[in-house]
């Protein structure tokens, strides 16, 4: 059983903090150079959503749009093989106040144009069209949102617990977020809306983790009478070790569930939150923790603030 | 006692899961395909049913549950194909005044309609439809209040024998009045300021000439997009109307932005031309022979040359309804009907100007992409709205005008676009298309149903993880999580008529894997406190307790995050936020209280000597 074998967790603090901190500095050096591969939300375009009655051979699907004048047509499988997405740029030479309808007409003409020049059938699924000034102000609106929900928690982690355990808890967030950002850009999969809800909701849950061992390390503190700061620090990891694996290994199954059943449109957000479950769950043992004890937490930082009456009483 | 609820305790769980299941039993009945046809103007009977029945039944399409209610007559059909076919039989069979809609009906029984107990809203992303983000150009609307002002302006100095030497708008929220000495001029500023409280009014004085500057306060500026907002919104509503779409939204996002959604519609083209077709009419005077050549500018009407004053005399706002008619010598006309102020606007003008020729000018705003350097040397990309005018009317006003009149002089194509164009109201301000989706019914379907899948797999593999982990405690967590999914629906349904979207239910889903977090919270720490030598009834209530502040942490500050999810974010954003908040509530409810009465049934107020919680941890005597 889990919760009967001690395991000394802070005995590879530094190993651990040594690897964290190498993948942090790998995916801010992606990030800077790769960058993200921003989908049509953040930058802007047209996209068109086709489905075809057998599956899609992609040369000829661009075969048949360089031919026609597309040649800057990006294609795309979209989930199964009998899915595509066509994406547009912004045509240079449209008013923007006209991009609108030409991005309506478009997605019909291009459908029309493959399906004549296909065996299979082509319908047109649906479309999209972002102008370039609405993808920028999400972006910016998506970053002040984290840095707004980290502050809020900041604050509400200094009230309820104590500062050291608030900068612990951010820390190990950012590390979150990084990594997930990270490995987004390495493996230049899309950015898009969805992702960025999934960070956020990264938060919420990598938060929830690191809360959960916060609080049992608080009550250690105040009830273990013995021990070393990391002696505490070990028996509260040990103690929520089973719960922090059930409830990692729950909302797993249940983002298995939708990255494999929930339909394309939620793929990116699965796996967002499936990488930030992962690094979520590690970084409440090890990131939050580690932070606690390099900033030499101790019993008094934690002890129950004392009532005035008792204080009053006790004056000579 | 431990581990017994009282009577009222219970009493009140059950009422609450009996709330939860009514209320979220009207999601299980389908919605049938129906239509709605109404008319722009009348009211329709029973005696109009028999020209709809009459077409459907020649075009073969099956129907049934037609009925009329107040305004408009309702028809169900048996699928979404059927819906589309009726739909063209009945407009071909009625004139084009009457409006056919597609729409849903609801089959929930009567009673459950009685108790207000309806279905969830679905997103576009969950049922199809035109999605559309339009932009308003504020600046547009600010200057046109400055150019109402300025004519007025020059009507009050006129009224009042001030003689000015000229006025003119230097920007869009700034405009100066000349004058040839300061005696005109403080004459001028305590008339002005009396009538024009939205202007700050400052004197100046340049090389001999006497200056008024008078400048829209910031105030003003708020209020007037405020406004163009909120009128833009109403007439796309009307417009929207037209479209046929049953149950549109048209909400505001924002200070300059509106929402548009016409769910089912899948011709967003013909939206497009409908909603942001621009185009207002103007009202002016001839310019007088020998009028200084900057007080008008130049139009052909007819292939001739006409000199066209710069004063509005009338803005196109101010027209009520229009309507397209031929006149006596069978030539098209627009009759146009004027609210209150415009037609005294109009019968004061008319009156003093008997024998003068009026112009109205159509004008259509365009807008085209420009490339300018900002001040960080990066080329920026803005919106450049730039306005097409044409002169339509150019004629001699023989007396004075009252509120109805109509505009000639116009090909009867012009003539029937004006009439509904001005109709459904004139934009009070230009917009663009900034953001558009169409979502096809078929990726509508696909997406729910993929969406209700995962939740039903979702749901499956916890229960079954925790049924197998946790035997009786974990059927106590499995029925709260049921219960869980059921009270977010139910409020979903009812208190708060949130959206459901596809990121929707993946909060939802979200919701099931992190909910059971609560009990697994509980549960490992009841059997800490059996392996700790707590009797089962004290473990279960001391592992409830201590797991207590730690659950009300975690979901608080999860809580926050979603809060603020929802206030920054759009869209999908917000729908996810929404139904992880209401989430995070509900299942502190069913988790924690739901829980604790099921395991308080099954082992409260006896003595037990086991409990059934899963784990390898040697059952504990009770030390009594």
């Amino acid at each position: 059983m889990l919760i009967e074998k001690q395991i000394d967790f802070m005995g590879q603090r530094r190993i651990a903090g040594f690897a964290s901190a190498a993948l942090v500095v790998i995916s801010i050096i992606s990030l800077a150079v790769n960058s993200l591969e921003l989908g049509l939300d953040f930058t802007s375009g047209t996209s068109v959503r086709l489905g075809y009655s057998e599956s899609v051979v992609m040369s000829e699907v661009n075969q048949t749009l360089d031919d026609n004048g597309y040649e800057d047509a990006v294609v795309v499988s979209f989930g199964s093989d009998r899915e595509i997405r066509v994406i547009l740029a912004v045509d240079e030479n449209v008013a923007i106040g006209d991009q609108a309808a030409q991005a309506a007409v478009v997605g019909e003409t291009i459908a029309a144009l493959l399906g004549s020049n296909s065996s299979s059938e082509v319908t047109l699924l649906g479309s999209d069209y972002v102008s370039s000034k609405v993808g920028s102000e999400l972006a910016e609106s998506g970053g002040i949102g984290m840095l707004v929900a980290l502050g809020i928690i900041m604050a509400y982690i200094s009230v309820r617990f104590q500062f050291k355990f608030a900068v612990g808890a951010v820390v190990a967030l950012a590390h979150d977020l990084i990594i997930t950002l990270g490995i987004f850009s390495v493996f230049r999969m899309e950015f898009n809306l969805n992702t960025l809800a999934a960070l956020l909701a990264i938060i919420g849950y990598s938060l929830n983790d690191t809360i959960v061992v916060s609080d049992r390390i608080r009550e250690n503190f105040r009830r273990m009478r013995k021990g070393s700061s990391i002696e505490m620090v070990n028996t509260a990891l040990n103690q929520t070790l089973s719960r922090t694996l059930i409830t990692s290994l729950t909302t797993l199954l249940v983002l298995l569930s939708i990255l494999f059943i929930g339909g394309e449109s939620t793929q990116g957000f699965a796996i967002a939150l499936i990488i930030g479950v992962v690094t979520g769950t590690y970084s409440s043992i090890y990131i939050a923790s580690n932070v606690i004890l390099y900033m030499n937490v101790t019993r008094e930082d934690l002890m129950l603030p004392v009532k005035e009456g008792a204080e009053l009483d006790n004056l000579p | 006692m431990l581990n017994k609820y009282p009577a009222w305790k219970n009493i009140l769980i059950l009422l609450v899961v009996i709330w939860g299941l009514l209320y979220s039993l009207p999601n299980l009945y389908p919605d049938d395909p129906a239509l709605q046809i109404s008319h722009e103007s009348l009211e329709l009977t029973a005696g109009d049913m028999p020209i709809i029945t009459t077409a459907l039944e020649a075009a073969q399409v099956d129907f049934f549950g037609e009925e009329v209610d107040s305004e408009s007559i309702h028809i169900r059909l048996n699928s979404l194909d059927d819906q589309l076919r009726a739909k063209t039989a009945i407009e071909d069979a009625l004139t084009d005044d009457y409006i056919v809609a597609l729409n849903l009906a609801p089959t929930t029984p009567g009673w459950m309609q009685a108790i207000g107990a309806g279905k969830m809203n679905l997103g576009l992303d969950l049922q199809g439809g035109v999605h559309f983000l339009m932009e308003v150009d504020m600046d547009a609307a600010i200057e046109r209040r400055m150019e109402d002002n300025l004519s007025n302006i020059r009507t009050i100095l006129r009224e009042q024998r001030i003689r000015s030497r000229g006025l003119n708008l230097v920007s869009n929220t700034h405009l100066e009045v000349r004058f040839a000495d300061t005696e005109d001029r403080s004459q001028a500023r305590s008339e002005l300021n009396s009538n024009f409280p939205e202007l700050q009014i400052q004197s100046r004085e340049a090389e001999g000439v006497f200056i008024l500057d008078l400048r829209m306060t910031p105030e003003t500026a708020l209020q007037i997009q405020r406004d163009t907002l909120q009128a833009n919104r109403t007439t796309l509503l009307n417009r929207v109307d037209a479209l046929g779409v049953a149950e549109p939204t048209v909400q505001q996002q924002g200070s300059d932005r509106i929402i548009v959604e016409l769910p089912g519609l899948q011709d967003p083209a013909q939206a497009i031309r409908i909603l942001q077709r621009i185009a207002t009419l103007e009202f002016h005077l001839e310019a007088e022979l020998g009028a200084p050549s900057l007080s008008y500018e130049t139009y052909t009407y007819e292939g001739v040359p006409v000199n066209v004053d710069n004063d509005v005399i009338l803005q196109g706002d101010r027209v009520s309804n229009a309507v397209y008619s031929l006149d006596q010598n069978s030539q098209p006309q627009v009759l146009l009907n004027l609210d209150a102020q415009g037609g005294n606007q109009i019968n004061r003008i008319t009156r003093d100007n008997v024998g003068r020729l009026m112009d109205v000018l159509l004008i259509e705003t365009k807008s085209r992409t420009v490339t300018s350097i900002n001040e960080a040397g990066e080329a920026v990309e803005e919106t450049e709205f730039y306005e097409e005018k044409e002169l339509i009317m150019h004629a001699v006003i023989r007396s004075a005008l009252g509120r109805q009149f109509s505009v000639t002089g116009l090909s009867p194509r012009e003539a029937s676009d004006l009439a509904p164009l001005i109709r459904s109201g004139s934009l009070a301000a230009p917009m663009t298309i900034v953001e558009q989706s169409v979502i096809g019914p078929s990726m509508g379907q696909e997406n729910k149903e993929a969406g209700i899948l995962g939740v039903q797999v979702a749901a499956a593999l916890v229960v079954l993880f925790m049924a197998a982990y946790y035997r009786v405690f974990g059927l106590a967590a499995n029925a709260a999580l049921i219960m869980n999914i059921l009270m977010i629906i139910a409020v979903m349904s009812s208190i708060i008529p949130a959206t459901l979207t596809l990121p929707g239910i993946v909060g939802i889903v979200l919701t099931v894997g992190m909910a059971v977090d609560a009990n697994v919270l509980i549960f490992t720490r009841i059997r800490e406190e059996l392996a700790n030598g707590f009797s089962p009834q004290k473990a279960i209530d001391a592992g409830y307790d201590r797991a207590f502040t730690t659950i009300l942490d975690a979901n608080l500050t999860t809580f926050l995050v979603a809060a603020v999810l929802y206030s920054i974010g759009t869209g999908p954003v917000r729908g996810f936020a929404i139904t992880l908040m209401i989430g995070i509530i509900t299942s502190m409810f069913t988790a924690i209280v739901g829980t604790r009465a099921i395991i308080n049934l099954v082992y409260g107020g006896k003595s037990v000597k086991t409990l059934s919680i899963g784990g390898s941890i040697k059952p504990v005597v009770a030390q009594a």
